[in-house]
């Protein structure tokens, strides 16, 4: 039910903050198109925990703005990379463990080593992921275990944390 | 009081347009830098690297400058839809690329390039 109704706050949001529009008409069509929606994802079986991810909100909210200023951090790094009179990389390749136990911690690890610039994850296998990494400074397993940390707080349930 | 705050209304109303401007024109520079790295740096994995500079940064100010000088609420909103699935969906591209490239077997270029490298030429 909760998963039900934090789908239609979200659909009812996205509708109301795209279109502008507020008279009967539009709202008629709008209520309509959301409760079309509503139908199909109930017969698609998708009202569930990844097609209304709202629980681990806050938690996440927590996460981001420490990620953006991981994210700017690194930006920098790869800024003055590319703009050295001369080329000093060190293309490096690394294995990390990573302690996160759900799929979504993982993907959330994952994609953070990614989007910060100068790593990226090629590959996950199990707890294991393939960093690719532009410094070998940079691509220490010992530089990833706070973001490590932090994914398993915001993203596993408490009972499967260590 | 109340003309304390329309006061701070008239200047925020004033200076969100140069601020803006700023803040695309900051982007822009950013995605150029980043080119000359794509350009400069030796192979595909560390050219991403380059690349990536213009996903997060790049397109984060210029939608952060658009989203200064937005008209009304109803922009922001579109914004910030386009900033969340940008956030989304960059490193989910990038990383499908680079393991489309390791699952193809292409070697990436590892250890010293260039400066910190004396035998390397480039």
């Amino acid at each position: 039910m909760a998963y039900f109704l934090g789908l239609l706050a979200a659909l009812v949001a996205f509708w109301l903050g795209n279109s502008g529009h507020y008279k009967p008409l539009m709202l008629g069509f709008g209520g309509a198109s959301v409760l079309l929606t509503m139908i199909l994802a109930y017969r698609l079986d998708i009202i569930d925990r990844e097609g209304a991810p709202y629980v681990r909100l806050p938690q996440l909210m927590k996460y981001y703005p420490w990620l953006a200023v991981e994210v700017v951090k690194s930006n920098w790094v790869v800024i003055r990379a590319c703009l050295r009179a001369d080329l000093d990389i060190t293309p490096t390749l690394a294995k990390i463990k990573t302690t996160c136990k759900t799929d979504l911690a993982r993907v959330t690890f994952a994609n953070s080593i990614t989007m910060t610039p100068g790593t990226v994850t090629v590959e996950i296998e199990g707890d294991k992921l393939l960093v690719h990494g532009l410094y070998e400074s940079g691509t220490e397993p010992e530089g990833f275990i706070e973001m490590d940390k932090r994914c398993a707080a915001a993203c596993d349930p408490k009972e499967t944390r260590a | 009081m109340g003309d304390f705050f329309a006061n701070i209304g008239n200047f925020w109303e004033f200076l969100r347009h140069p601020l803006g401007g700023v803040a695309c024109l900051a982007g822009g520079l950013l995605c150029i830098v980043s080119a000359i790295g794509v350009l400069r740096f030796p192979d595909f994995y560390t050219r991403l690297h380059a690349a990536s500079v213009t996903d997060t940064s790049g397109a984060a100010l210029i939608l952060i400058g658009m989203a200064l000088m937005a008209p009304n609420w109803l922009v922001l909103v579109k914004l910030l839809c386009i900033f969340i699935f940008l956030f989304l969906t960059s490193p989910t591209a990038s990383h499908a690329l680079v393991n489309a490239a390791h699952v193809a077997g292409l070697q990436p270029r590892i250890g010293p390039v260039g400066a910190a490298n004396p035998e390397d030429e480039a």
